[in-house]
C-alpha cells in the first residue's frame, strides 16, 4: 500500500517498520514531526528530551542495551549532543542506533545554517542522505543495519525540503522489535583513557571497512545517460538534477560519508564534463579532489543558502558545451511581477493574545538590554517592540547576560536575560546556576507559557505531560530556581503591565542575581473566554500608543484606530495602556462600566 | 486550462498562516493520487507559519521528482489572500490561471501604519494574467456558515478549473475532512464550483 507522506512521516514509519523500540528528541524544525508521528505506533517508547544531549544520551544507553534506537534533533541540537555523540562512536553499539540531523539549508527557521555532514567525518561514523519521502522510510531501515554490522551509531541527514515535502511512500510490515541481550563489557562501553585507546584503533579500522562498503553500498549508484554530462549529487539536489538534466548521468550519493571512491572513479572517468552540485559545504567535493579528481563544484554554487532548479540550469548552461542536455523550461519567465507598487513584507508575528508581549513592550519602554534567546519570543527583537539586544543559541540568554555585565558592570542594573520556560529546562539552567555562583546582578525574565510554543506546543518538564500524553512528574519553577541558589524569585500575571514594569524596575536595580517569572500559557493552546475589544471612537484620542503593542488586531487609520474583532482575544494589554478608556468590551454600551 | 497527462501540473498556494492552506493541499493531493498521478507537496511549517506569509506547493504529473514550484512554474495559483498573490505573482506561468479570494489581510508594517497595501491588486493582476477568477470565498463561506471553509469554497474552483469530476472531489471531502463539518464544506465546496468562470 503507498500513502503521501511527509520525509519525517516516513522516517517515523521506517522506525516502526524496522523493530525500533527506544526513541527521543528534543523538538525542533524541521525535525518535530518524527517523534510526534512514531510515538502512535505501538510497540515503541518515544519520549522528549529536556534537550538533545540527554536525548542522545538516553539512545546511547538504549543502543548499548540492545534496542534498535532513534533519536532526532535539527541540526544545531547535534552540537549541543555533539559531546555523547563522538564516544559513543569509539563505544560503538549493541542494538542499532540512528541518529537523525535536520538541517534547514535556507534558515527557514534556524538561526544558522551549518552542514551537519561534517558532522560524520569527524565523528567518524556513517552519513546517509535521502532525497525524498520512500529513501527516508528505507535508509532508517538500512542505516539501522549498517549500525549493527559495523558496530557504529549512523546518522541520517535530512534537510527542510526533505522534512515537509510529501511523497509516496510504499508501506511495510514491522519486523524485529525485540531489545538483544545487554552484554557487560567494560573495554567497549567505560571510556577511560586505557579503554579508548583501543577503542581508537577499532575505529579507524572501521573507518577503512566502511569505505569499501560504500563502494557496494546499494544507495550509491550511477545513472548512466548520455556520457558529456556527469553530476554527482545527494539529497534534494539530486531531485533538482533530475528535473534540469535528466539526460545527464548522474552518481547518485545516499551514503555521503565514506564517499565511494571505486565508483566516483568510475564515473569521472566515464564523463567528459564533471560536476558536484550540493547545498552549503563542499563536503563531497573535498573528498572527491582528495582522490585527485577534477570537478567543478563550489566555484559555480554558492555555499550560502539553498540550490534550486533555476541555479541548476543557470550554472550548467553557464559552464558546460552540452547545453542541449540542460532542460531551459525552468528559467522561462512567468507573468512580470509588479514593481510600480512596494509590497508590504509579511514578516512573522506574536499572535494576538501572546503573553510574551507585554513583557516586551515594558523592557522597551524600560529602555533596558536585553539578551534574548530562541523561541517564538525571538519576535520580540523586530518592530515595534525592538527589546531585543543578541540571540545566539537555545539558553544563551542567560550566561551572556552574566557576561555583559562583567565586561561592564556599571550596566548591571540595566541588562536583563529573557528565556522561555521550555528553553529554559533545556540549557538555561545552567547558565543560571553561573550566575548565581559567580553572583552577577542579572535579571532573568523566564517567559512561561507553558509549553514549548513555537515548534508547536509539545511538553516538556513542567507541563505534567509526556510525548504519549501521560500525566507526569511536574517540575516547581520557582522552587528550581532557589535551589540553584537565585534568593529573588518573583512571580507576575504576564499581562499585568503595571506590576511588571514595577517589579522589573525594582529587580535590574538590585544588587543581586535576581529571577522574574511572567506567568500565563500560550494564548494557542487556551480557547479565550474574553470577549474581544472595541473602540469607542467618541473617547479614542488616537493617540496610538496602543499601536506600541505591534498586535495584529489593532489597525491604525490616519484619524482612528480600529480592533479586528475576529482577531481580538480580549487580552486587554491595549485596553491598558489607553489614556483615554477607550477600549470597551463587545457588546458593552458605550459609556457604561 | 485543464490537467495535462503528459507534464507535470503546478499548483501554488499562497496565503497568510491560519488560512487553511494545509488542508487545500491535502484535498488536492487526493485527488491527484485518486487519478493515479504521483505527487509532491511541500508545506511550510515553524517560526514562518505565526502570521507570516506561507506557500504550500503541490506537483501531480506521471513522474514528479521536486516538490517545489520555481518562478514562472505554476500553472495554477491558489491566492487565499490578494496581497500574497501580488507578492508571488511571478511564479505563475503568463499563460497560468489565478484564482484569488478577495480578501485583505493587513501585514503589520501596514498595520503600524508604516506601509500601505496597495490598492486595485485585483484589477493589475487582471490586467497581467488573462485567466483570472476573483471571488469572495469568505462570504461565500460565511454564507455556508463558517468563515473558516473559505479554503474549501476556493478549492470548489479550482478543482473545476482543473477539470476533476464532482463526484472525486466528494470523496476526496469525505477522505480529509472531519464528519462533523463535512456537511458545511460540501456547502463550501459547491459554491466554489458553481462560481461562473
Amino acid at each position: 500500500m503507498k500513502e503521501l507522506l511527509t520525509g519525517n512521516e516516513a522516517i517515523a514509519r521506517g522506525a516502526f517498520e524496522s523493530g525500533i523500540t527506544v526513541a527521543a528528541a528534543y523538538p525542533g524544525t524541521p525535525s518535530t514531526e518524527i517523534l510526534e508521528n512514531l510515538v502512535r505506533y505501538p510497540g515503541v517508547y518515544a519520549q522528549w528530551s529536556p534537550n538533545e544531549k540527554v536525548a542522545m544520551e538516553v539512545g546511547a544507553g538504549s543502543a548499548i542495551g540492545g534496542a534498535r534506537t532513534l533519536v532526532t534533533m535539527k541540526h544545531v541540537g547535534v552540537n549541543v549532543a555533539a559531546d555523547p555523540l563522538f564516544t559513543l562512536a569509539y563505544a560503538g553499539v549493541n542494538g542499532g542506533l540512528v541518529l537523525v540531523s535536520a538541517d534547514d539549508p535556507g534558515m527557514h527557521s534556524s538561526q544558522n545554517e551549518q552542514d551537519n555532514r561534517n558532522y560524520a567525518k569527524f565523528a567518524k561514523i556513517p552519513m546517509l542522505e535521502p532525497s525524498n519521502s520512500q529513501e527516508c522510510k528505507d535508509m532508517v531501515g538500512l542505516g539501522l543495519e549498517i549500525s549493527e554490522h559495523f558496530d557504529t551509531p549512523v546518522m541520517l541527514r535530512i534537510t527542510t525540503r526533505v522534512a515537509h515535502s510529501q511523497g509516496f511512500v510504499e508501506l511495510g510490515e514491522r519486523k524485529g522489535g525485540e531489545a538483544k541481550p545487554y552484554v557487560k563489557n567494560p573495554p567497549k562501553y567505560v571510556m577511560v583513557p586505557a579503554h579508548a585507546r583501543g577503542r581508537h584503533v577499532v575505529v579507524e579500522e572501521r573507518r577503512k571497512k566502511l569505505q569499501e562498503y560504500s563502494d557496494t553500498c546499494p544507495i550509491n549508484k550511477i545513472e548512466w545517460e548520455d556520457k558529456n554530462i556527469g553530476i554527482i549529487t545527494s539529497g534534494i539536489v539530486y531531485e533538482y538534477v533530475k528535473e534540469v538534466a535528466p539526460q545527464a548521468s548522474v552518481l547518485k550519493l545516499g551514503m555521503t560519508f565514506p564517499i565511494p571512491t571505486g565508483i566516483i572513479r568510475e564515473f569521472a572517468a566515464g564523463v567528459k564534463e564533471l560536476y558536484v552540485i550540493e547545498e552549503l559545504e563542499p563536503f563531497l567535493e573535498e573528498q572527491i579532489r582528495m582522490l585527485g579528481i577534477e570537478v567543478q563544484g563550489k566555484d559555480l554554487f554558492a555555499r550560502v543558502g539553498e540550490v534550486s532548479e533555476k541555479m541548476v540550469a543557470e550554472k550548467l548552461l553557464y559552464v558546460t558545451r552540452y547545453k542541449e542536455l540542460i532542460d531551459q523550461s525552468v528559467l522561462v519567465q512567468g507573468v512580470e511581477a509588479e514593481t510600480d507598487v512596494p509590497i508590504p513584507l509579511r514578516p512573522p508575528v506574536m499572535c494576538p493574545g501572546c503573553p510574551h508581549r507585554g513583557v516586551f513592550y515594558t523592557l522597551n519602554q524600560l529602555k533596558l538590554t536585553v539578551m534574548g534567546d530562541i523561541g517564538c519570543y525571538t519576535l520580540g527583537a523586530l518592530p515595534p517592540l525592538e527589546a531585543m539586544d543578541s540571540c545566539i543559541c537555545m539558553g544563551a540568554s542567560v550566561g551572556s547576560a552574566l557576561g555583559m555585565v562583567k565586561a561592564h558592570p556599571e550596566m548591571q542594573d540595566k541588562v536583563v536575560a529573557v528565556i522561555g520556560d521550555s528553553t529554559f529546562f533545556h540549557s538555561g539552567i545552567t547558565g543560571l546556576l553561573d550566575v548565581a555562583y559567580n553572583k552577577a546582578a542579572t535579571t532573568t525574565i523566564i517567559m512561561d507559557n507553558s509549553t514549548t510554543a513555537m515548534t508547536g506546543h509539545q511538553d516538556h518538564p513542567a507541563t505534567g505531560k509526556t510525548l504519549s500524553k501521560e500525566t507526569t512528574n511536574q517540575v516547581d519553577l520557582p522552587a528550581l530556581v532557589k535551589a540553584l541558589g537565585i534568593n529573588r524569585v518573583t512571580v507576575v500575571d504576564a499581562f499585568d503591565i503595571d506590576q511588571l514594569k514595577k517589579i522589573v524596575k525594582t529587580e535590574v536595580e538590585t544588587n543581586e542575581p535576581s529571577v522574574i517569572i511572567t506567568k500565563k500559557p500560550c494564548v494557542l493552546l487556551t480557547k479565550s473566554e474574553n470577549l474581544p475589544l472595541t473602540i469607542d471612537k467618541d473617547s479614542c484620542i488616537t493617540c496610538k500608543k496602543c499601536m506600541k503593542l505591534g498586535c495584529p488586531a489593532l489597525t491604525a487609520g490616519d484619524d482612528e484606530v480600529t480592533v479586528n474583532t475576529a482577531l481580538c482575544t480580549g487580552c486587554g494589554l491595549c485596553a491598558q495602556l489607553c489614556p483615554s478608556d477607550a477600549f470597551r468590551k463587545e457588546g458593552d454600551v458605550v459609556g457604561q462600566q | 486550462m485543464l490537467l495535462d497527462n503528459n507534464k507535470v501540473t503546478n499548483i501554488l498556494m499562497v496565503g497568510v498562516g491560519g488560512q487553511g492552506t494545509i488542508l487545500a493541499s491535502r484535498i488536492l493531493s487526493f485527488l491527484a493520487q485518486d487519478k493515479g498521478y504521483d505527487v509532491k507537496v511541500s508545506e511550510i511549517h515553524g517560526m514562518a507559519q505565526r502570521g507570516g506569509s506561507v506557500v504550500t506547493q503541490v506537483r501531480m504529473g506521471q513522474k514528479v521528482h521536486s516538490p517545489l514550484i520555481g518562478e514562472g512554474q505554476a500553472d495554477f495559483m491558489l491566492a487565499f489572500e490578494r496581497l500574497e498573490a501580488f507578492r508571488y505573482l511571478s511564479y505563475l506561468k503568463k499563460s497560468g490561471t489565478m484564482i484569488i479570494n478577495d480578501q485583505a489581510i493587513a501585514p503589520v508594517p501596514v498595520i503600524m501604519g508604516l506601509q500601505k497595501y496597495p490598492d486595485s491588486i485585483v484589477e493589475t493582476i487582471k490586467s497581467k494574467v488573462p485567466d483570472t477568477i476573483a471571488l469572495d470565498a469568505l462570504g461565500l463561506a460565511r454564507k455556508c456558515g463558517n468563515d473558516k471553509a473559505s479554503n474549501v469554497v476556493l478549492m470548489g474552483v479550482l478543482a473545476r478549473k482543473m477539470g476533476f469530476a464532482k463526484e472525486q472531489c466528494y470523496k476526496a471531502l469525505e477522505a480529509k475532512v472531519p464528519p462533523k463539518f463535512l456537511e458545511l464544506n460540501k456547502k463550501a465546496f459547491e459554491e466554489g464550483w458553481n462560481i461562473q468562470v
